[in-house]
């Protein structure tokens, strides 16, 4: 369980001995022991595991939605007590507004700003995820793919420290994922924010991320952290991509036999 | 103390203090016309003791459920046919939309003039009131099942007798069963506004009587507490019905 | 969508008419058939509302009766929204008040008559506080229900981006339950103009409810009580019709994916 510290960059994140026991009608669930990260300033990480092993939980304590029963998570030295724009969340796209326009949703967090530079701004990210010509457009008429750019810009338009994915290509078909994977990592370039990205789909991770945290079973901390060494564009069919891969399985199917 | 019943204890004790305030203000009031909710236990008590109580509260009983099991036979058969040909709905919908915002009560002359002056103008508007949203409801719930079930139906073979009787009927049940339930409340409104002007007996006549032979206002309020009673027990019962594990299927968001 | 021909489009136009038109024909020959003195025939009743029209009395009455529908109407809207919103937002509360509510609910407005004439008199405002009444119950419910139905997924959001509990209240619950919020004031409206109805025969001395009723005991006069009924029946159509016209706007669309 040890993480490699980060000497070089700055830490952005870090979540220590992090503890989650969920109680109900007197029975207790632990979902998380002992979680343990650090995440670096500019970072793309990753966190895989298998469904309901407690991945989404530990990401919405990152995020603020949820206490940890023990433990401390701290963004930027300080500890994080609550829900703040300066870490978005993006779910998939169910989380856009649909009373609002394209231009609503986006400028939907910007409501501190002058007109001018909330125009700007939301001409900048609808410009950025491609949704120009859309502006006016309801999120009923857009597809499964355009609705998550659309949450995405609206995460982007408050200038978030850090953004939080979970699972957000999910609902969408294949061939729309990887096309999306691609947008998302071309927006990162620009952004450069601190990405946490959650997903079972391990091709995914090894796609996008510096680093994959992989998870283990119910109750859950991290296994093992694997560095993904190989430059953007990475390419599927490469030797490398497939050891670290494969690796990544195998450490998954350890955590099966507990 | 089993989880369920401290669920009660909150509501219970609203109710508790709504009564208390009731009572206050009653007693505060410089005229003793509106009834507390002493006074108005005393009326319910009146009314046992006269055997007033079980005779009003059946007259009315029996009124609602004549009326709204008529309505029921004929208008969710009907509902069903019409709702299943688009071009039986075309023809009818505009003139149900016209019949629908009429009040029963708006009928109680012709009710009086076909009917004259008794049970059966009661009955008579009570089918009225239940008709038309029991028509709309069942033509909607056919409307609203899924065309895979149907065909699915058609694929094993089914006739058409079939089709009705083993994919369409279960498959609204759900949605008529909650018609039902919504319908026999309205029922339970008119058969209260029916009795206070067209018949003898049950408990609207009872009110408007109370008040009209002798100002007796806490047999008034003691009839709606006890119209209220009822009102919703008959809906709790409706509502254990949708519960029932057949139609289970249909509720997913309980 | 179950038959197999599909109809053209001008067939929704043809067969209403046919449908009228049939159900004129019965009327007519069966008042003639049974040779009845009393009811009236579709034309008795054309040239009731005409003469209803010359009097004046039938723009008069039909002003009346939409004055108070509007009054206790907006009344309950006013009260029942911001109601229903804090019942909806406060589960607590709402465990609590809700049994009164489902116990008061099946009290027929027209029970309440002797207690409103009692409290109010006879006059303008018993009609209006019954009216008021019987629309209350299904504007809380569908407020209630409206605001508890509205996805976690968007309260989270709210809160992510830093808005207070009442920001977060006007600019994603509201906005997300009103779709559920028309439609109980849709059906709170059909109900307003039923009890209209009845509260006129019994409290007041104008109006399409009480037209009903003299029309009947000052003379028998079957004629204007159908017209009356038809009145009745075509206005309360025309104003469950303006409301369907409000689920078009776009940014309430949205909420009315299956509805006819």
């Amino acid at each position: 369980m040890a993480v490699p510290v980060m000497t070089q960059l700055e830490t952005k994140l870090s979540a220590e001995h992090i503890h989650m026991t969920f109680t109900r009608d007197g029975k207790s669930t632990p979902v998380l022991n002992d979680v343990n990260l650090e995440v670096a300033k500019g970072e793309f990480l990753c966190i895989v595991g298998p469904s309901g092993c407690g991945k989404s939980t530990l990401l919405s304590a990152i995020g603020g939605f949820l206490s940890p029963t023990g433990g401390e998570i701290r963004i930027d030295g300080e500890t994080v007590r609550g829900p703040d724009p300066r870490r978005i969340f993006v779910f998939q796209e169910r989380g856009v507004f649909p009373w609002l326009t394209v231009e609503g949703n986006i400028e939907f967090g910007l409501f501190k700003l002058a007109r001018e530079e909330r125009a700007r701004r939301v001409a900048h990210y609808i410009k950025m995820v491609g949704l120009v010509g859309f502006e006016k457009a309801y999120p009923a008429e857009l597809s499964g793919g355009m609705k998550q750019r659309l949450e995405v810009a609206r995460a982007l338009a408050v200038n978030p420290d850090v953004l939080l994915l979970d699972e957000p290509f999910g609902a969408l078909d294949s061939i729309t994922r990887l096309i999306m994977r691609g947008e998302l990592l071309r927006i990162w370039r620009e952004e450069r924010n601190t990405v946490i990205f959650v997903t079972h789909d391990i091709d995914e991770a090894v796609q996008l991320a510096d680093r994959v945290a992989v998870m283990s079973g119910r109750p859950a901390n991290i296994q093992k952290i694997v560095n993904i060494d190989i430059p953007h564009p990475r390419d599927i069919s490469a030797p490398r991509y497939l050891e670290l891969r494969n690796g990544i399985l195998e450490q998954l199917g350890l955590a099966h036999q507990i | 103390m089993p989880h369920r019943l401290i669920g009660w204890l909150r509501p219970i004790a609203f109710v508790a203090i709504l009564l208390l305030l009731w009572q206050f203000a009653v007693s505060r009031s410089s005229t003793h016309l509106l009834p507390g909710p002493l006074e108005t236990l005393g009326g319910v008590a009146d009314l046992v003791r006269h055997g007033l109580l079980l005779k009003y509260v059946t007259a009315s009983l029996f009124r609602v459920t004549w009326g709204f099991f008529l309505a029921a036979v004929s208008a969710i058969p009907l509902g069903l046919m019409i709702g299943w040909y688009r071009r039986a709905e075309m023809a009818l919908n505009p003139l149900i939309q016209i019949f629908r915002p009429i009040s029963p009560l708006a009928w109680i002359p012709l009710a009086i003039l076909w009917f004259g002056v008794g049970d059966l103008s009661a009955v008579f508007l009570i089918f009225l009131s239940c008709f038309f949203p029991l028509l709309l409801t069942a033509i909607n719930a056919v409307q609203r099942i899924p065309s895979v079930y149907v065909n699915a139906g058609r694929n094993f073979g089914l006739s058409p007798a079939g089709v009705v009787w083993r994919v369409l009927y279960p498959a609204a049940l759900p949605q008529l069963i909650t018609g039902l339930r919504i319908t026999l409340g309205v029922a339970w409104i008119v058969v209260v506004a029916a009795e206070m002007i067209a018949v003898n007996s049950g408990l609207g006549f009872l009110i408007v009587d109370a008040r009209n032979a002798g100002n007796r206002y806490d047999l008034v309020v003691a009839g709606m507490a006890i119209i209220g009673v009822i009102g919703l027990l008959l809906d709790q019962g409706m509502r254990s019905l949708e519960k029932a594990k057949a139609l289970r299927w249909d509720y997913s968001e309980d | 969508m179950n038959s197999l021909a599909q109809p053209a489009k001008w067939e929704r136009w043809l067969w209403p008419l046919v449908a009228a038109a049939l159900l004129l024909l019965l009327w007519n020959y069966s008042v003639a058939w049974t040779r009845t003195k009393v009811f009236p025939s579709p034309l008795a009743v054309e040239r009731g509302l005409a003469e209803l029209s010359r009097k004046g009395l039938m723009w008069a009455y039909i002003g009346d009766s939409l004055r108070r529908v509007a009054l206790g109407f907006g009344a309950a809207a006013a009260v029942g929204i911001p109601l229903g919103l804090t019942l909806g937002w406060y589960p607590a509360v709402n465990q609590v008040v809700n049994p009164v509510l489902q116990m008061l609910r099946p009290i027929s407005p027209i029970a309440w008559i002797p207690v409103a004439i009692l409290m109010f008199g006879v006059g303008e405002t018993t009609p209006v506080f019954l009216i008021f009444l019987s629309a209350l119950f299904p504007i809380v419910v569908s407020c209630v229900s409206g605001v508890s139905g509205v996805p976690a997924i968007f309260r989270r959001a709210g809160r992510n981006f830093g808005l207070t509990a009442p920001q977060l209240l006007a600019r994603v619950v509201f906005p997300a339950a009103l779709p559920q919020i028309l439609v109980g004031l849709r059906i709170a409206l059909g109900i307003a103009w039923l009890v209209m109805v009845a509260a006129e025969m019994i409290a007041v001395d104008s109006g399409l409810g009480y037209l009903v009723i003299d029309a009947r005991n000052s003379g028998k006069r079957y004629d204007l009580v159908v017209a009356a009924m038809l009145l009745i029946g075509l206005i309360g159509l025309a104003l469950d019709l303006c409301f369907r016209r409000l689920r078009e706007i776009r940014s309430i669309r949205w909420g009315f994916r299956d509805e006819s």
